[in-house]
């Protein structure tokens, strides 16, 4: 008797010996758990408050009131109103003259030339887009505010330090004294930047917009979902519920994972030798971006598809065969809602990679400066990774906060659509 | 045919030289060797019926040469310890096996007449005349309607929707579930209980009106209860279905069958009426097996 209970004490006490140093590594574990948690929120905070910090007065620009004289003798001599007159006139000159009107005392070719500087040289197409709308304007003289010059803005939003020796500065110091006129006049202000967001890329940061960036994206993006989804898919469901367990399957299964892992830059090599050169498709378009996106996404998302379709329980499979349905049914009835969500989850995935690859469209042109918006997938475009690549790479320091500011778009436009693939699935998750 | 002595013979071990040790004479007398089958396996009008089925498992042999008949109106009750093979050739009566990766079964088996195991008969139509019903309840995850539904729909009994309404009712009252779910039919079956999801798999499995019904042990996940309704049901079932039972309970086969097969390591041992089985076996593993010396 006294021996079993000797037993049992003493492995008590070796239990109770050896609990001190295993509480002391659970400590530990969640210690470091803890830890590694706030890492990554710290970093993630400098991420977002660099970019927000940097990026957020790109929403601003800075404008500059003028009162302009639409003469009319210098853009409609004829005064027939022709609008292809009125559109290829020279408003800019008008422009100049205004600035001339207001500085009188400026004199001399370079001083002038400082002083048109002063203002965008966006703000003529300003002034045609506004005769163009309204021809009763031509004769009269209008208030017209314009964006300032990159350089102004710059200044305006504290980025160029006023007191500095004029060799450091890019404003001069005449063009200082008119900007302080200008500030007594009130005829300088700041205003949402809507050239931001309705124009498309610029050498002239002022007048550069992320839509075009933005619009590319979503033609890329849209052909890439619409082709690598339903492919995808179906690869999945093919290759788990209907083909033959054999070398040749696993041998396929090897190569989609290993497709998963090949650099994307490799992709775009791909797609410049088929679809550009042997297609012909035309370079700098969405749709090549789109199927070599798709090329990119297709394993990401067959693989988190075929995971999906495993975790599908077997007896709902046998459930509905039992019934006798075909194995086409029992598929699309019972397996594949069920799998849909875990389907949605790895196209999020695929499709967050997709919108932020950057270099399989270097390869394939969509590195282009291209100014306009695209109307279509076979319009040339560029998407938003690459536009940040591109004004990072841009050396006027207005490109710095525009930069941050794509970011954010970007950032932005990740989160909607991972939003909408959240809700989504929700939706398709009920499951009882 | 295969109606034939025992070819049961005692291999001699040495003691200790099993597994084990304590037990040496059951690791000899259940010694794996080919045996015949004890008893009538035929029937003078029957369902369905086997002759010479064998299965393999990639190198395995899980059944042996099992000829065995599934008579009109009756329920059959397959026993025996696990891996046996009952599962095995429950599966090959509907061709589940098909689904199974390296599988093989040969062997005839004959459905009113016809044999299923042709390579031109379509495993579709064959399994609305088999239905089947699982070990684990496994109604699918949507409304009790559409469970009972899904069937009828598919193989488009159903020519309107009131037709459609008319078989899910008389199935779930076929099935004894009617009272409890008349009022909740848009609720999903995933949140009835045990028995009721077994019984819903049943009216799931009636609905398309097959002529056998296959059960593999159907009421292991339930509770005593639960148990004696399905029980119950397969009693009732029986006067316009032939039933084949899996089970492991001896007292359910003697309970609900006409019928008893018992199975070891792949072969059909004995076969016969539930009372002379349980009352009186004929084979010294049958009367083991029921007498709980091993299972």
């Amino acid at each position: 008797m006294s021996d079993a209970s000797e037993t049992a004490r003493t492995s008590y006490a070796r239990v109770e010996a050896g609990m001190k140093r295993r509480r002391a590594a659970e400590r530990r574990f969640r210690f470091l758990g803890k830890c590694a948690v706030g890492l990554g929120l710290a970093f993630l905070a400098i991420l977002f408050v660099s970019i927000v910090g940097n990026g957020y007065s790109a929403f601003w620009q800075t404008r500059i009131t003028l009162d302009v004289t639409i003469d009319e003798a210098t853009i409609d001599p004829a005064g027939a109103r022709e609008p292809q007159v009125l559109r290829t006139a020279d408003y800019g000159a008008l422009i100049k003259q205004s600035l001339r009107d207001m500085f009188p005392e400026v004199s001399g070719r370079r001083n002038r030339f400082a002083l048109y500087g002063l203002v965008s040289n966006g703000a003529g197409f300003d002034l045609r887009d506004k005769v163009l709308a309204d021809p009763a304007l031509i004769g009269r003289t209008i208030s017209l505010t314009v964006a300032a010059d990159d350089d102004v803005d710059m200044l305006m939003k504290g980025h160029i330090d006023r007191r500095a020796p004029e060799s450091d500065r890019r404003i001069k110091d005449n063009q200082l004294a008119w900007i302080e006129r200008l500030e007594t006049d009130g005829r300088i202000g700041s205003a949402f930047n809507v050239d931001f967001f309705a124009n498309g890329d610029s050498r002239d940061p002022e007048l550069a917009g992320i839509r075009g960036a933005l619009m590319g994206s979503i033609y890329t993006l849209l052909v890439t979902l619409g082709l690598s989804f339903p492919l995808a898919v179906s690869a999945a469901v093919y290759l788990e519920e209907f083909a033959p367990k054999n070398r040749w399957t696993d041998l396929i299964e090897v190569n989609i994972n290993n497709l998963a892992a090949v650099p994307s830059i490799v992709f775009g090599l791909l797609g410049l030798a088929v679809f550009i050169n042997f297609f012909t498709l035309p370079r700098s378009a969405p749709i090549v971006g789109g199927l070599v996106l798709t090329l990119m996404t297709l394993p990401t998302i067959i693989i988190a598809s075929r995971a999906a379709l495993k975790s599908v329980p077997p007896s709902i499979r046998e459930g509905a065969l039992g019934i006798g349905a075909s194995p086409m049914q029992a598929v699309m009835y019972h397996v594949l809602p069920l799998a849909l969500p875990g389907m949605l989850t790895g196209t999020i995935i695929g499709m967050a990679q997709a919108l932020g690859e950057t270099a399989p469209l270097l390869m394939i042109g969509m590195v282009a400066f291209i100014a306009d918006v695209p109307g279509g997938v076979f319009d040339p475009a560029t998407a938003l990774p690459v536009q940040v690549y591109l004004w990072a790479d841009s050396p006027e320091r207005a490109f710095v906060e525009k930069t941050s500011a794509a970011i954010m778009v970007l950032l932005l436009f990740l989160a909607t659509m991972n939003a909408l693939a959240v809700l989504l699935r929700r939706r398709f998750e009920r499951r009882w | 045919m295969h109606v034939q002595a025992s070819e049961f013979t005692r291999v001699s071990t040495e003691p200790g030289a099993g597994r084990f040790p304590a037990a040496p004479e059951i690791e000899g007398r259940y010694h794996r060797e080919h045996r015949g089958t004890v008893g009538e396996v035929r029937l003078d009008l029957p369902r369905m019926r086997c002759t010479g089925v064998d299965v393999h498992y990639g190198d395995k042999h899980a059944l042996r040469d099992v000829s065995l008949d599934i008579g009109m109106n009756e329920v059959l009750a397959m026993i025996g310890p696990s891996g046996c093979g009952k599962s095995t050739f429950l599966r090959c009566l509907n061709r589940m096996n098909d689904t199974v990766a390296g599988c093989r079964v040969s062997g005839e088996i004959l459905l009113d007449g016809k044999d299923i195991m042709a390579p031109d008969v379509d495993v579709v139509p064959l399994r609305a005349r088999v239905g089947m019903v699982f070990q684990k309840p496994n109604p699918f995850p949507k409304s009790i309607f559409e469970n009972v539904a899904f069937g009828p729909r598919i193989h488009g009994l159903a020519r309107s929707h009131a037709e459609l309404e008319e078989i899910v009712v008389s199935s779930l009252k076929k099935a004894n579930l009617w009272d409890e779910v008349k009022d909740r039919l848009a609720h999903p079956g995933t949140g009835l209980s045990g028995g009721q999801q077994q019984r819903l798999c049943i009216a799931r499995a009636i609905a398309i009106q097959p002529e056998v019904i296959l059960m593999d042990e159907p009421c292991s996940a339930l509770d005593p209860i639960s148990t004696a309704k399905i029980e119950q049901l397969i009693d009732e079932l029986r006067r316009n279905y032939s039933i084949c039972i899996v089970t492991h309970s001896m007292q359910q086969a003697a309970r609900v069958s006409q019928r008893t097969a018992y199975f070891h390591l792949g072969d059909l041992i004995e076969v016969g009426e539930t009372d002379q089985i349980f009352v009186k076996p004929r084979h010294q593993l049958t009367e083991d097996y029921i007498t709980g010396r091993f299972g």
